[in-house]
């Protein structure tokens, strides 16, 4: 394209700066009518939507208890290590953890452990105020992550379909359970 | 009430509200900035966040006052001393209202010129004095902008003079009881605002501080309450240029009378406040050279022209 030039043009340049810039202070000063977007958060709670991931919990199955079975995905699925578990088994027979340890020094909130967690037993919940003055008790164990409700999934049962024998309920029994197949039966 | 009684009423009335009226214009600035860009701005310190200047001062006083080994420090010290003192300097020929005013010198308007072209000295200096890259970039900046910027200020302000027919800015002002200046001379004021924008170095003027480029400009290296001088000059240097266009163009304390004289002087001087921090808010700093081909090319030839029209219509 062929630059422009000449007078008419330049008195029509200048114009134009004077009118972007009249218009760029009524867009400015238009905003003293805005309402401000800050939410004055100590005063003021925010807004946090149901699927906000921050501090994480132990949930318990209807029955009241525990649902983790220590399998470790969790900690195996996790980008900073931040979670340490040990499994152990009671005299029913339910697996659960001995311990379980999670750094929130080290966690990043992202929420695999809740994606990798067959059981639904760990889940990430919409609060973030967890500031403590040692560091050390950023170190949360199984007492302090351990809810008493079932959270997110409220009806689900791990035991109650995983056909596995607890004390109580053999394999077969359980919901939607067919009876286990004698292999050693089942002839061509 | 003596006479001497009544000066020293002015010099510390005027003195201290001047002070303190910048000092508040930092809080001020700070809340419009925050209300124009949809947030709160400082509102925690006090009623509204009005204790937020003491909150500022404590911790500029408290703050190390550093004078860098390899500076020089003499000028280093009066560079900022300069700053405050040129622009407070200048509210002594500033009349708010009939009887309000330390003086009313036949050269007022020179006065004021004069005081405003010494404000590049405390900016070179501290920037001489620095011996520091950023802030001999800025000094070089602000002596080129506030030495161009100055010629067309002066230059702006020629014709009201010409239409007033006196210096003295008491004079200028009654003399505007039958019409602001603002209407004849709309180019001028336009002109003196650009001017004395550029001669506070606010944005979008503010080269010789940009902090994107230079971090502070001519005072990267100053600290505590030196820095607050730097910074409460610059705050008295708005407050100064908004009372002059006030004076030379807006009429000063002249309005209805069912409100005190004063009471017009503020008001119209806090309106152009205000619309210099919308500037600020709203527009953004041009290139080096496009701030000097604006003044040298646009500017200058502008004011003359405004010059040599009006002077022909009044030798008319």
């Amino acid at each position: 394209m062929k630059k422009k030039t000449g007078f008419i043009y330049q008195i029509y340049i200048w114009f134009d700066y004077i009118y972007s810039n009249l218009v760029t202070l009524w867009g400015v000063f238009s905003h003293t009518f805005t309402k401000a977007d800050t939410v004055e958060y100590p005063d003021q709670q925010p807004h946090l939507h149901p699927r906000f991931r921050g501090r994480i919990v132990l949930t318990k199955d209807p029955s009241g208890e525990e649902r983790c079975v220590a399998c470790n995905l969790c900690a195996s699925a996790c980008p900073t290590d931040c979670i340490s578990l040990q499994k152990t088994e009671d005299e029913s027979g339910r697996w659960y953890a001995d311990y379980f340890r999670i750094n929130f020094s080290r966690c990043v909130y992202c929420g695999l452990c809740e994606e990798a967690c067959p059981t639904y037993a760990i889940q990430l919940t919409p609060d973030f105020e967890m500031a403590e003055y040692v560091r050390q008790n950023m170190v949360y164990e199984k007492e302090h992550l351990l809810i008493d409700g079932p959270g997110k999934h409220p009806d689900y049962s791990f035991y109650a379909h995983s056909g596995k024998a607890v004390s109580g309920r053999q394999k077969g029994e359980g919901v939607n359970e067919a009876q286990p197949v004698d292999v050693r039966s089942l002839m061509p | 009430m003596t006479p001497v009684m009544a000066n020293l009423l002015n010099i510390v009335g005027i003195l201290v509200f001047v002070v303190f009226g910048a000092a508040m214009l930092t809080w001020v600035e700070r809340r419009i900035l925050g209300i124009w860009q949809d947030r709160h701005g400082p509102n925690r310190v006090g009623p509204f966040g009005t204790l937020q200047i003491v909150a500022d001062m404590i911790k500029l006083l408290v703050k190390e006052d550093w004078v860098p080994d390899f500076s020089d420090k003499f000028i280093f010290i009066i560079a900022p001393t300069i700053a405050m003192f040129v622009v407070v300097a200048a509210f002594a020929v500033i009349p708010m209202a009939p009887g309000i005013g330390i003086v009313d010198l036949n050269v007022g308007l020179l006065f004021f010129l004069a005081m405003t072209s010494l404000g590049v000295y405390a900016v070179m200096f501290g920037a001489y004095a620095s011996d520091n890259k950023y802030a001999l970039i800025g000094g070089i900046r602000a002596a080129a902008q506030m030495v161009s910027y100055e010629v067309f200020m002066g230059l702006s302000l020629m014709g009201v003079v010409m239409l007033a027919g006196s210096f003295d800015l008491r004079q200028v002002v009654l003399s505007q009881q039958d019409g602001w200046y603002i209407f004849p001379q709309c180019i001028g004021a336009f002109i003196f605002l650009m001017a004395g924008i550029a001669e506070s170095h606010r944005t979008p003027f503010d080269l010789p501080e940009a902090e994107h480029e230079l971090t502070a400009g001519f005072h990267t290296e100053y600290s505590g309450m030196k820095f607050a001088m730097f910074f409460i000059g610059e705050y008295v240097s708005v407050l100064l240029t908004s009372a002059m266009i006030t004076i030379l163009f807006l009429g000063g304390w002249l309005g209805p009378a069912f409100a005190p004289p004063l009471f017009w002087f503020l008001l119209k001087t806090l309106i152009l406040v205000f619309f210099m921090i919308l500037i600020r808010g709203s527009i953004p700093r041009p290139r080096y050279d496009q701030l000097m081909s604006f003044g040298w090319k646009c500017m200058l030839p502008l004011s003359l022209v405004n010059l040599v029209v009006t002077a022909a219509l009044v030798l008319r």
